[in-house]
C-alpha cells in the first residue's frame, strides 16, 4: 500500500495534502493498483472530523489510520514519525508520502531516519516504480534531479502544487482504524510548548489568497508599498514580496514569496517591480495567471508572465486602483 | 557557557542562469559563483549571538572540498571563532553521509574537551534541498532536534526556539545538547567588516578527513526544466495601460463588471 501523511486545518484536509493524496493515488496505480492509506494524527479524545473523512473518501482513500495517543496533544515531529512508522510497518507500506510543507518534510525526515532509508524531498514526478525513481526540484526549482529510492520503503514529499488535487473517479467510504503508537519520552522532548497569536496577515493568508499583489526592489523603499497594499485590498488579496525586500527590512519575512519564503498558487499574481530571480520564481510559478509590471521589458518576470505592463509601478499601480474605483462608481 | 557548532555548505549562487556540468551530475557554478544558503547565513548569526550571550564559542564546520574554506572564512569574518573543514568528495555524499561526517566532528571535539551544547544548521541546503541532514545528525548523536526555527536563545540548560507553525508562532524548549535547524526570517545576517575579514584570514582552519564510507545520494542525473518560450502579452506602457489591466481583471472575475 501507499501511505500518505495528511495535514488538516479548520477546513479539513489541507490543499497540499489533497495534492499529495492525488499524487499518491497515481503512484498506487502505477504500482499495480495498490491501496492508498491516509495517516492522520489526531488530538486526544477528538474524533476524526466528518469533513476530513469525506475529503479522504473523495480522494479514493481505502483506509484511514487515525493516530491517537494521550501524549499527542502538542505537535512533536518525532512522535508523529513514531505513529507514521508504526503504520508503515504494521500495514506494509511500499512508499510513504507527505506534502512538502515544513511539517511534512520534518516528519518524513524523522520517518526515513527511523526506517534507515533514503528520502526524496519536493518530488514532482515518478519516473519508475521498480525500482522507485522520482524527479524532484533542487536549486529552488531551477534544476530537476532524477533520484533513485532503493530502500524497502520509498519516502518522498510532494512539492507544493506539483499536481492539482483531483477527486478519484470513484469516491470511497474509507474504514477508520485507530492506531496508538508506543511513544517514548525521547519522542516528546522536542514538542511545541507554547503557541503564539497568529498574525492576521501571516503566510497562511498569503498561500491561500486568490489574488496576490507582489512587490520587489522596484518599490524603492519601505514607504514604496502603499500603492501595492491599496491594490491588494481593493482586490481582496494578499501582499507578497521578493527576498530583497525582506532582506532590506522593508516588509516582514512572512510576506516573502520564494524558495526560502512561501510558495503560492493564486489565480492571479501581480508582480510589481520584481525582476523574477530563480529564488522568487520558485515560489510564484504555480500562479494560474501572472501579470508583471516592470520598467524592464526584458526582466525574466516579464518574459515569463502571461501579461505585462511596461512602466514604473509607482505610476501604474495607483492608476489601476483609480480605474477600479472609477468603474465601481 | 554554550559552545555552538554551526554547519554550513558551499553552494552555487542562484541569481543568474543555471548551467549543468557535461555529465549532468552537478551545477556548473563557473559563472554564478559560490555562496551560503540564506538559512545558513541566519544560522551563523544565531550561533554568534548565542555564543556571545553565554560566553561560549561559535565554530563553523563544512563538509566539502578545500574550496569551501572560502565559506568558512566568511563565517569567521562575521563572528565565528573557529572553523573546521571536513575534506571530502561531496559528489559521493548524500544527506546521511553528511550527517555522519558532522557527527564525527562533534564526537571528536567532545573527546578533545569541547562539547557543543547546540548544533545549528540551515533548514535545507539551497542546492540539494534534502530537508534531512539536521534530523539524521540528531539521531546519530541521540539528541533532540527541531527544524524550521527562526530565533533561538539559551536559558540555563535549555534552548528556547521559535518557529512559524501552520497556526502561528510555535515555541519549543529543548534540553541541551540539542540540534536546531534554522529557517531564514528571524534574524538579519550581518555583513563582514574589513577588520572582520582581516581577522578571519589569520585563523587556522582545522582539517579533518571523514571515516564514513558514503552511501550516496541516489542521484541519477540533473536536468534543466524545459525553457518555455515567452508568450507574454504586453497590455501597454505606463499608467495609460490601467484600463486594459482592469479589463483583464474583469475577464478573470477579479473585479465585477
Amino acid at each position: 500500500m501507499i501511505a500518505v501523511l495528511v495535514e488538516t486545518d479548520d477546513d479539513g484536509v489541507t490543499v497540499v495534502s489533497q495534492e499529495a493524496l492525488t499524487f499518491g493515488r497515481e503512484l498506487a496505480v502505477r504500482g499495480g493498483g495498490l491501496p492508498v492509506h491516509a495517516v492522520v494524527v489526531g488530538r486526544p479524545g477528538a474524533d476524526l472530523a466528518p469533513a476530513v473523512l469525506s475529503q479522504l473518501g473523495e480522494q479514493g482513500v481505502d483506509r484511514v489510520h487515525h493516530v491517537v495517543h494521550d501524549r499527542l496533544s502538542a505537535y512533536s515531529a518525532a512522535a508523529w514519525a513514531a505513529g507514521l512508522v508504526d503504520v508503515v510497518q504494521s500495514a506494509g507500506a511500499r512508499a510513504v508520502l507527505a506534502a512538502g510543507t515544513p511539517r511534512g518534510n520534518e516528519v518524513l525526515a524523522h520517518a526515513a531516519t527511523r526506517l534507515d532509508v533514503a528520502m526524496a524531498a519536493n518530488v514532482v514526478g515518478v519516473d519508475g516504480v521498480d525500482p522507485l525513481s522520482v524527479t524532484r526540484q533542487v536549486v529552488g526549482g531551477a534544476v530537476l534531479e532524477q533520484m533513485r529510492l532503493d530502500g524497502a520503503v520509498g519516502v518522498l514529499s510532494v512539492a507544493g502544487h506539483a499536481c492539482e488535487p483531483v477527486a478519484a473517479e470513484q469516491a470511497t467510504a474509507p474504514e477508520v482504524a485507530a492506531s496508538t503508537p508506543a511513544l517514548t519520552d525521547a519522542d516528546l522532548v522536542a514538542r511545541v510548548v507554547r503557541t503564539g497569536q497568529k498574525v492576521p496577515d501571516s503566510s497562511g493568508a498569503l498561500t491561500s489568497a486568490r489574488v496576490v499583489v507582489g512587490a520587489g526592489r522596484g518599490a524603492g523603499s519601505a514607504d514604496g508599498f502603499k500603492g501595492v497594499v491599496q491594490l491588494s485590498e481593493l482586490l481582496g488579496g494578499a501582499v507578497g514580496v521578493s527576498r530583497v525586500v525582506t532582506s532590506l527590512g522593508w516588509r516582514p519575512h512572512h510576506e516573502q514569496v520564494g524558495q526560502t519564503g512561501s510558495r503560492i498558487s493564486p489565480d492571479l499574481y501581480i508582480a510589481c517591480g520584481i525582476s523574477g530571480a530563480i529564488q522568487h520564481w520558485a515560489g510564484c510559478s504555480s500562479a494560474k495567471t501572472i501579470l508583471a509590471i516592470n520598467t524592464d521589458a526584458d526582466a525574466p518576470m516579464v518574459t515569463r508572465a502571461h501579461y505585462a505592463v511596461i512602466g514604473d509601478l509607482h505610476e501604474v499601480v495607483p492608476a489601476i486602483s483609480e480605474e477600479i474605483q472609477r468603474r465601481r462608481g | 557557557m554554550t559552545d555552538v557548532l554551526v554547519c554550513i555548505k558551499r553552494v552555487p549562487g542562484a541569481s543568474g542562469e543555471v548551467l549543468l556540468s557535461d555529465d549532468d551530475q552537478h551545477v556548473d557554478a563557473r559563472h554564478v559563483g559560490w555562496t551560503l544558503s540564506a538559512h545558513e547565513e541566519c544560522a551563523v548569526e544565531l550561533a554568534t549571538q548565542v555564543a556571545g550571550a553565554t560566553g561560549g564559542t561559535a565554530t563553523a564546520v563544512t563538509v566539502g572540498s578545500s574550496d569551501a574554506v572560502e565559506q568558512l572564512r566568511d563565517a569567521l569574518a562575521v563572528g565565528c571563532g573557529r572553523a573546521v573543514l571536513v575534506e571530502a568528495d561531496t559528489e559521493r555524499f548524500g544527506p546521511a553521509d553528511v550527517a555522519a561526517a558532522i557527527a564525527e566532528v562533534v564526537r571528536t571535539h567532545d573527546a578533545a574537551g569541547t562539547t557543543y551544547g547546540l548544533v545549528l544548521l540551515g533548514n535545507d541546503a539551497a542546492d540539494t534541498g534534502d530537508f534531512q541532514v539536521p534530523v539524521r545528525l540528531a539521531y546519530a548523536l541521540e539528541r533532540p532536534v527541531v527544524t524550521g526555527i527562526s530565533t533561538c536563545e539559551v536559558d540555563g540548560e535549555t534552548v528556547v526556539a521559535q518557529g512559524d507553525g501552520p497556526d502561528g508562532p510555535e515555541v519549543f524548549e529543548l534540553p541541551m545538547p540539542a540540534v536546531v535547524a534554522v529557517m531564514e526570517g528571524g534574524v538579519a545576517p550581518r555583513y563582514p567588516s574589513v577588520i572582520g575579514r582581516m581577522k578571519a584570514k589569520k585563523v587556522a582552519i582545522e582539517t579533518l578527513t571523514p571515516s564514513v564510507e558514503p552511501v550516496g545520494s541516489g542521484r541519477v542525473r540533473l536536468t534543466l526544466p524545459p525553457e518555455q518560450p515567452s508568450a507574454v502579452q504586453v497590455l501597454g506602457h505606463g499608467p495609460e495601460a490601467a484600463a486594459a489591466v482592469v479589463d483583464l481583471l474583469e475577464d478573470l472575475g477579479m473585479v465585477s463588471r
